[in-house]
C-alpha cells in the first residue's frame, strides 16, 4: 500500500468507464511463489476446476469481485521459471501469451513474486515485460523476507520494473485488498526494456515479426526459439520459420543461455540498487534443519513409510463411522419408505435411486480424508522431499523420483495424476508413468476393497496393534504398487529412448498447510465425486433396477409359475417361497440374461452370473460395483435387509453356502486391483499421449492382467 | 558454456557442507534449465546434503537463498571456478 500512495504508479493507470467485458487476468510466477493461495484469496469459492469423469481442464478459473461493480474473471497459469517451456505444463503459458488475437488473451498479468528469492522471480518477469504485457507485481511473502533481514527499497524497484509493486503475505491475505484497487484499472504495458536481441539476431526477428505481424521483437524471437510447439502455427508457417532461422544460421540453445546469462546480469543491477540483506539469524534456516531429519538415511524412509500407514489407517479404519452412519441413514430411511408405501415407483426409489445413492454418499469419509492428507502433503512441502527420496530407487522401473507424485495422487484418482505427469521433462519418464499410474489403487477401488473386505477378513487387531482389515487393505495397495513398479520396469525394456532425464528441482521451504486451501480441496474433489461420478453411478443403478425387474415375454412369470408350483409340491415356507420367486425373476429378467451370457467367461475366475452383471457396468467406472450389487441383492430381497453387508452375507450360493467365500472375494479383490475399468482414465490419456495405442494397450494389458490374477487366486484358494 | 578440460571440479566432488563458485556449464541443453533455476555462472553454491542413496544432490544457492535438488550425473555438469 505504502509503495502505491508514496510514489506515482510508474505503468500509466488509465481509469477507464466500465467496459461491458469483464477483466480477463492471468496469474503467474514460479512454482511455490504463493500463487495458489492469492488465486485462492481472489476467487474464494468462484473457481472452476475439473479433472473428475470426463472433465479435464488445463487451467484453472475463477471471478475476483474487485470493487463492488467491478469482476474479473482470474486464469490461474501453472508455476514456471521462464517463458521458455520445459515441460507441457508450462506450454499452456506460451500457448496462452504468445496469440494476442485469441479472445482469451488476458488484459494484463499479475506475476507473484517470492521476496526472498527476487533474483530468481524477476527472470520470468522480466521476460513478461518484454513480451509487453501489462503486469503487477505481487510481492509475496514479505512478513518471512522481513524476518530474513531482506529490506526492500520498494519505490526504487518499482520505479526500475516500471510496474506497480503491491507488497503482500498471500497466505494471510495481506495486501489483497490493495491488489484488488490496482487490479480494477486498466494497465498500459509497462515502458520499461529490460534486454532485446542483440543485433546478430535482429535481422532474422525482423523478417519474422513482419511475417507473422507480431508486435514487438521480442516476442518474435520465441517464434523463432519455438515455432515447433507453437499450437495456432500451420505447418506451412513453421515450414517457414525454420527456413528463415536455417538461413539466419540461428542457434536456438546458445541464443536462450546467453539471454537468461544477460537478464539475470540486468537482475543484478537492479538489485544491487533496491535491495539489502542483513543476515541477522546466523543459523541455518528451519527448513534446511528439518530436512536433516525428514532426508536422514533411515530416519527419511522410516518417516514416510508412517505416514503412509496412517494414510491408510486413516482410510480404514477412521473413516469407518462417518460409513457406517451414512450407510445405516440410507437404509433406515429406505426401510421407513417400504414400510409405510408400496407399488413400483416405491420399489425403484429404493432399490433403484436409494440403493445407488447409499453407494455413493458412504464413500465422501474416504475419499475426503485421502484428498485431505494428499493436500497436506503437498502444502507443507513435503512431497518434493519424497521426490528427492525416491529418485534413486525409482530410477532402476524407468522411472524418476518426479514420478512418485502421479503415483501417490494416483491413489486419489488417476486422472488428475495423469495430469501432473506434465511436470516430467523426460519423454520416456512420463510415458511410463502415465502408463503404470491406474495400476496404483485409486480411491474408486476403495468402496469395492471396503466392502469385500470387510465380507471376509474379521475385524481384529493382528499382532496387538494393527488392525486386521487395515493390514488387508494396505496389501492390495501394495500389490498395485509392485505391479506399477514391475509394469514400468519392463516398459523401461520396450522403449527406445529419445532424450536423458533430468531431475532439477527446487526445494521449497516447509511451512504449515494453509487449511483454507487443504478444506477446498477436499470440497472440490468430494463435491466433484458426487456430482459427476454420483449422477453416472445412480443413472446406472436405476437403470440396472429396470433391467433386473423385468424380462422378455413371460419369462418371468413362467419361471414365478415353476417355482409356485415347486413350492406347494415340497411344502416351502412364505419366506423360502418368496425368496425362491425372487430369485427365479431376477435369473429371468434382462440382466440376468446379460450376466448368463457373460458366465462362462468368468466362471473360472469364481464368479457367477449375478458379479458378471457387476463387472459389465462397472466396465466404464469401477465405483460402479457397489452400487450395482447393492441393487441386484436388494431386488426381491426383505425390505428391512438392512445394509448392504448383511445382503451380501446373506447371499447363498446353490449348496446353500455363504456365496461370498474368501476365494472368491480375493479373486474379485485382485481382480478389480489389475483391471482397466475407467472411460475417464482411458480418455486422459489418450489426450495427455496424443495417441489411441497407449490408452488401448493399458486396457488390454491391465485387464488381461487382471483375468490372469483373478484366475491363479481363485484356482489356488477354491 | 565452453567445455572445460578434463580434471576441472565439479559440484559433485564437493564436500557436504562445502561450498564453491560456479564458473561455467558443461551440458548445453542442461544449462538452459540450470540457468533459469539460477545457477549461472558466478554464483555460490553450497553442498548441503545428499539423498540417503547418496544421490540426488541438495544445493543451496546464493546467500541462503533458496535450495535446488539434482542429481549428481547433473551436478558434474555444473563446473567450479578454481
Amino acid at each position: 500500500m505504502a509503495a502505491i500512495a508514496g510514489n506515482p504508479a510508474p505503468a500509466k493507470v488509465a481509469g477507464l468507464p466500465a467496459d461491458p467485458r469483464p477483466l480477463r487476468i492471468a496469474l503467474i510466477g514460479n512454482p511455490n511463489s504463493g500463487k495458489t493461495s492469492l488465486f485462492n484469496q481472489l476467487t474464494g469459492l468462484n473457481q472452476k476446476v475439473g479433472n473428475f469423469p470426463g472433465v479435464t481442464v488445463d487451467r484453472k478459473t475463477g471471478v475476483a469481485q474487485l470493487t463492488p461493480t467491478q469482476r474479473a474473471e482470474i486464469i490461474d497459469l501453472p508455476g514456471t521459471y521462464s517463458l521458455y517451456p520445459k515441460s507441457l505444463d508450462e506450454k499452456v503459458i506460451t500457448d496462452l501469451l504468445y496469440d494476442k488475437a485469441a479472445d482469451n488473451y488476458p488484459d494484463f498479468v499479475v506475476v507473484t513474486v517470492d521476496a526472498n528469492n527476487l533474483r530468481r522471480s524477476l527472470l520470468l518477469f522480466t521476460q513478461l515485460g518484454d513480451l509487453g504485457l501489462p503486469a503487477v507485481l505481487a510481492l509475496n511473502m514479505m512478513d518471512v523476507a522481513e524476518r530474513h533481514g531482506v529490506n526492500i527499497d520498494l519505490p526504487a524497484l518499482e520505479r526500475e520494473l516500471g510496474v506497480p509493486i503491491i507488497p503482500m503475505n498471500a497466505r494471510k491475505g495481506i495486501g489483497v485488498a490493495a491488489l484488488k484497487i490496482v487490479m480494477a484499472q486498466r494497465l498500459d504495458a509497462p515502458p520499461v526494456r529490460f534486454w532485446a536481441p542483440d543485433e546478430r539476431l535482429l535481422p532474422l526477428v525482423r523478417q519474422i515479426r513482419h511475417r507473422f505481424d507480431l508486435h514487438n521483437d521480442y516476442l518474435a524471437l520465441h517464434y523463432a526459439q519455438q515455432y515447433r510447439q507453437i499450437r495456432f502455427l500451420s505447418a506451412e508457417e513453421k515450414a517457414h520459420i525454420q527456413e528463415l532461422t536455417q538461413q539466419a544460421g540461428f542457434e536456438a540453445t546458445a541464443a536462450q543461455a546467453a539471454e537468461t546469462i544477460a537478464r539475470y546480469a540486468r537482475i543484478n543491477d537492479i538489485l544491487l540498487e533496491t535491495v539489502t540483506v542483513v543476515r541477522t539469524e546466523k543459523r541455518e534456516p528451519v527448513s534446511n534443519r528439518i530436512d536433516r531429519v525428514l532426508t536422514h538415511r533411515v530416519g527419511g524412509y522410516a518417516i514416510f513409510l508412517a505416514i503412509l500407514f496412517l494414510l491408510f489407517q486413516a482410510i480404514f479404519a477412521w473413516a469407518q463411522y462417518p460409513m457406517d452412519w451414512i450407510d445405516q441413514g440410507i437404509s433406515g430411511l429406505s426401510a421407513v419408505i417400504q414400510a409405510n408405501f408400496s407399488g413400483p415407483l416405491v420399489r425403484l426409489l429404493t432399490e433403484g435411486v436409494l440403493a445407488g445413492l447409499g453407494g455413493v454418499l458412504v464413500f465422501i469419509p474416504q475419499i475426503a480424508l485421502l484428498f485431505g492428507f494428499l493436500a497436506v502433503l503437498e502444502e507443507t512441502g513435503y512431497m518434493a522431499r519424497v521426490t528427492f527420496l525416491m529418485d534413486k530407487l525409482m530410477r532402476p522401473f524407468g522411472l524418476s523420483g518426479k514420478s512418485v507424485v502421479p503415483l501417490i495422487s494416483g491413489l486419489a484418482c488417476a486422472v488428475p495424476a495423469i495430469m501432473g505427469a506434465r511436470t516430467i521433462e523426460s519423454w520416456k519418464d512420463r510415458m511410463i508413468t502415465i502408463f503404470v499410474t491406474p495400476l496404483m489403487s485409486c480411491s474408486a477401488r476403495i468402496p469395492v476393497y471396503t466392502v469385500l473386505v470387510a465380507l471376509v477378513v474379521p475385524d481384529r487387531a493382528a499382532w496387538g496393534l494393527f488392525n486386521l482389515r487395515g493390514v488387508a487393505l494396505m496389501a492390495l495397495y501394495l500389490l498395485g504398487l509392485f505391479s506399477a513398479l514391475g509394469s514400468a520396469w519392463a516398459l523401461k525394456k520396450l522403449l527406445k529412448a529419445r532424450e536423458r532425464s533430468y531431475f532439477i528441482m527446487e526445494f521449497p521451504v516447509y511451512q504449515w498447510p494453509r487449511w483454507k486451501n487443504v478444506a477446498l480441496t477436499i470440497y472440490q474433489k468430494v463435491s466433484a465425486f458426487v456430482l459427476q461420478a454420483g449422477r453416472v453411478i445412480i443413472a446406472i443403478s436405476v437403470l440396472l433396477w429396470v433391467l433386473a425387474s423385468y424380462g422378455p415375454g413371460q419369462q418371468q412369470a413362467t419361471a414365478e409359475a415353476h417355482v409356485r408350483q415347486a413350492a406347494t409340491a415340497r411344502g416351502w415356507d412364505a419366506d423360502e417361497t418368496s425368496r425362491q420367486v425372487a430369485s427365479a425373476r431376477l435369473e429371468t429378467s434382462y440382466a440376468g440374461k446379460f450376466g448368463h451370457v457373460l458366465e462362462p467367461a468368468i466362471r473360472p475366475l469364481g464368479y457367477d452370473w449375478k458379479i458378471g452383471i457387476a463387472l459389465l457396468t462397472s466396465f466404464a467406472a469401477r465405483e460402479v460395483f457397489v452400487g450395482t450389487i447393492s441393487t441386484i441383492y436388494s431386488v426381491g430381497q426383505d425390505a428391512d435387509m438392512g445394509t448392504l453387508q448383511e445382503k451380501l452375507s446373506a447371499e447363498k450360493d446353490a449348496a446353500g453356502q455363504p456365496f461370498f467365500t474368501p476365494a472368491r472375494a480375493f479373486s474379485l479383490l485382485v481382480f478389480y486391483v489389475f483391471a482397466m475399468q475407467c472411460m475417464s482414465t482411458l480418455a486422459v490419456t489418450y489426450r495427455e499421449t496424443k495417441s489411441w495405442k497407449w490408452p488401448l494397450a493399458q486396457l488390454v494389458y491391465m485387464t488381461g492382467l487382471a483375468y490372469a490374477a483373478a484366475f491363479v487366486v481363485y484356482q489356488v484358494l477354491a | 558454456m565452453l567445455p572445460a578440460g578434463p580434471g576441472r571440479r565439479s559440484v559433485r566432488d564437493l564436500r557436504v557442507g562445502e561450498a564453491g563458485t560456479v564458473c561455467c556449464l558443461e551440458d548445453p541443453e542442461m544449462a538452459l534449465k540450470l540457468l533459469e533455476m539460477g545457477c549461472v555462472p558466478g554464483v555460490q553454491v553450497r553442498l548441503s546434503g545428499r539423498a540417503p542413496l547418496g544421490d540426488p544432490l541438495m544445493l543451496v544457492l546464493g546467500d541462503q537463498e533458496y535450495t535446488l535438488s539434482v542429481r549428481a550425473s547433473e551436478a558434474a555438469t555444473i563446473l567450479l571456478k578454481e
